[in-house]
C-alpha cells in the first residue's frame, strides 16, 4: 500500500531565508495528518510544494504515488487545496463559484454538483448571493465545499480553521472528521493544539525546518511523558509537549 | 500535460465566463472608461475644434479614430487591475493546484478584455453619430476596422498582462496605460503631423498610433488605404507577439 505523501529531505529556501531544513514525513491513506507549527515556521510553504505550486530546492516528495517535480499534472489531478487565505471567488456567488469548479475538473453535472454540496455546507439559502456578503464562517465552508468537488483522493487544508468563532470551528471539525470518515486523507496545519488533538490520527510538530516530533498523540504523550514527582498523574496537553520540545530545542 | 492540453478551450471558456462576470457585474468600469474619451471627443470638437485645421469639414470623422485609441488604452488598464487583484487572492492558487492549463487563467482576462473593450467602442461610435460622426464606408471597411482594433486591443491586452502580474501596488498595475493614452495625442489623432515641429513630427509620424489612425481613418471615410493598413498591422501583431512572450515570462516567474 503506498502513502498518501511520502516526504524525504525537503528542503527550500527564500533567497537567504532557509524555511525548510530536511523535513521528512509519511502520511497513511485515508487519515488525517496534523501539521503543526508557530508563525513562520513553514508550514504553508510545505503545503505550497506538496500542491505543486512551488518548487522544492532538495528532497524528493510524492503525493498519491507521483512524484511531485516530475508528474506535477498527476498530483495536481488527486489533490485539492483549501489555502490559508480564502480561495474563492467573491464577485460571483456561491453556486458559481462551484460550478465552475465542476467545470475545470471537467465533471458532468456541475449544476447538481453545487446544489448538493450548498447544501450539505449549509448555504443554500445563500447560494446565489455574491460570495463578498457572506459571512467568515459562510466563507471557509464555500472554500471546503469547492475542494471537495469531484472528491480528491487527498484534501491540503491549510490552518482551516483560524479568524472562525467557536461555533464556526466546530463545524469545521465536523466536515473535517467526515472527510476521513469516508476514506479521504487529510493534510492539515493548525497552530491550535488542541485542533490537532481533537482531529488527527498523526502529528507532526515543524520547528526551525525540520520536524522535531511526529507521532500519534498517544505516542507523543510517551515521549514527553508528564513530570514524574506529581503524585496525581497528569496527563500533559498537546501545547505542553509542543513548548517542551520547542524550549529543549533551543537549551541545545 | 495531455489532460490540460485537451481540455485548453473548455477551460479557457470558463475562465471567460468568470472574467466576464467580473466585467459585468462592474458596468461602473466600462463607464468609467468611455466617460474619459468622449470628454475628449466633445472637447476637441466644440472647445479646440474651431481652430484646428484638418482640411475637413467633419472634425468628428477626423479625430474618432484617436478617440477610438485612447478608450482602449484606458479600457486594458482595467485588465492589470483585475488581473492584478487576481493575482493576490486565494483563488490563484486554487487554479493552480488544479489540473488545468495555467496560461487560461490569463486568456480568460486577455479574452474578456476584448468583449469589455468592444462595448466601449460601439458606446463612442454611438457617442460620436449623435455629435455628426458619418461615415460612406461599406461592411468590409467596417470589418476591417473592427479587425484593426480587435488586434490593437489584444496587443495592448498581453502588454497588460505584464504590467497586472509585475506590478506592486494596485495603483502601479495601472499607472503604465497612461504613456499608452497619451501617445495619440503626439500622433495624427487630433492634428495633421505637418504642423508640427520636425523632432516632434519625426516621432509621431513614425510611432504605432499615427498608422494605425490613418489606416482606420481611411477605411472609415472611403479613401484608399495604402501602405498605412499593413504597417499598422505588423505594428499590432510585433507588439502582441512582444508582449505575449515577455507576458508568459512574467507569468512563469510568478508561478
Ligand atoms: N514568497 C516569500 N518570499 C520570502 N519569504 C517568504 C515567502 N513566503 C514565505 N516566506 C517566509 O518563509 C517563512 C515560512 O513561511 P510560511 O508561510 O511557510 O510559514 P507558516 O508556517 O505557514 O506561517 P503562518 O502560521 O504564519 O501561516 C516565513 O519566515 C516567511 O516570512
Ligand atoms: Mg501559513
Amino acid at each position: 500500500m503506498t502513502k498518501a505523501i511520502q516526504v524525504q529531505k525537503l528542503q527550500k529556501s527564500y533567497k537567504q531565508l532557509q524555511v525548510l531544513n530536511d523535513v521528512n514525513f509519511e502520511v497513511e491513506n485515508g487519515s488525517i495528518f496534523a501539521l503543526l507549527g508557530s508563525n513562520g515556521a513553514g508550514k504553508t510553504t510545505i503545503v505550497k510544494i506538496l500542491t505543486t505550486l512551488l518548487k522544492q530546492d532538495g528532497g524528493t516528495a510524492t503525493v498519491n504515488g507521483f512524484d511531485i517535480a516530475s508528474k506535477p499534472e498527476k498530483v495536481r489531478q488527486s489533490i485539492s487545496l483549501t489555502g490559508q487565505f480564502a480561495a474563492v471567488d467573491e464577485i460571483l456567488t456561491g453556486r458559481e463559484n462551484i460550478i465552475m469548479i465542476a467545470k475545470l475538473r471537467h465533471l458532468s453535472n456541475p449544476r447538481q454538483i453545487a446544489d448538493d454540496l450548498l447544501k450539505r455546507f449549509g448555504l443554500t439559502d445563500a447560494a446565489d448571493r455574491r460570495v463578498s456578503t457572506y459571512s467568515g464562517g459562510m466563507h471557509r465552508r464555500l472554500d471546503i465545499a469547492m475542494s471537495l468537488v469531484g472528491t480528491p483522493q487527498l484534501i491540503f487544508l491549510d490552518e482551516p480553521t483560524t479568524g472562525l468563532d467557536p461555533e464556526a470551528r466546530l463545524e469545521v471539525w465536523k466536515i473535517i472528521k467526515e472527510l476521513a470518515d469516508s476514506g479521504t486523507t487529510v493534510l492539515l496545519t493548525t497552530q491550535y493544539l488542541e485542533e490537532a488533538e481533537q482531529l488527527a490520527d498523526q502529528i507532526a510538530i515543524l520547528h526551525e525546518g525540520k520536524i522535531i516530533a511526529n507521532g500519534t498523540l498517544a505516542e507523543l504523550k510517551q515521549q514527553f511523558p508528564p513530570a514524574k514527582l506529581e503524585y496525581i498523574e497528569k496527563q500533559p496537553t498537546l501545547e505542553e509537549i509542543f513548548l517542551a520540545i520547542i524550549g529543549k530545542k533551543e537549551d541545545h | 500535460m495531455e489532460t490540460a492540453k485537451k481540455h485548453f478551450f473548455s477551460d479557457m471558456g470558463v475562465m471567460l465566463e468568470r472574467s466576464m462576470r467580473h466585467i459585468f457585474r462592474s458596468m461602473d468600469t466600462i463607464i468609467t472608461v468611455t466617460i474619459m474619451p468622449i470628454g475628449f471627443m466633445l472637447l476637441f470638437v466644440y472647445v479646440f475644434g474651431g481652430a484646428i485645421q484638418t482640411g475637413t469639414d467633419n472634425y468628428v470623422n477626423y479625430l474618432l479614430p484617436g478617440i477610438l485609441l485612447i478608450a482602449i488604452a484606458s479600457g486594458i488598464s482595467y485588465t492589470a487591475y483585475r488581473l492584478f487583484m487576481d493575482m493576490q487572492r486565494g483563488i490563484f492558487e486554487r487554479f493552480h493546484s488544479m489540473p488545468i492549463a495555467r496560461s487560461t487563467v490569463l486568456w480568460g482576462h486577455v479574452l474578456s478584455s476584448l468583449v469589455s473593450n468592444a462595448i466601449s467602442v460601439v458606446v463612442i461610435i454611438a457617442v460620436a453619430l449623435i455629435m455628426g460622426f458619418r461615415s460612406p464606408a461599406g461592411i468590409l471597411s467596417w470589418l476591417a476596422v473592427a479587425g484593426i482594433l480587435a488586434l490593437f486591443t489584444l496587443a495592448l491586452s498581453w502588454v497588460a498582462v505584464i504590467a497586472g502580474l509585475s506590478a506592486k501596488t494596485v495603483d502601479g498595475a495601472g499607472a503604465f496605460s497612461y504613456p499608452i493614452i497619451f501617445l495619440p495625442f503626439i500622433s495624427s489623432a487630433f492634428v495633421p503631423t505637418e504642423s508640427m515641429p520636425s523632432g516632434v513630427r519625426a516621432f509621431a509620424e513614425n510611432q504605432p498610433v499615427t498608422s494605425i489612425v490613418e489606416a482606420i481613418r481611411a477605411l472609415l471615410s472611403g479613401q484608399p488605404v495604402g501602405n498605412d493598413i499593413w504597417i499598422a498591422l505588423a505594428w499590432c501583431i510585433g507588439i502582441m507577439v512582444v508582449a505575449y512572450f515577455f507576458a508568459m515570462r512574467a507569468y512563469k516567474k510568478r508561478v
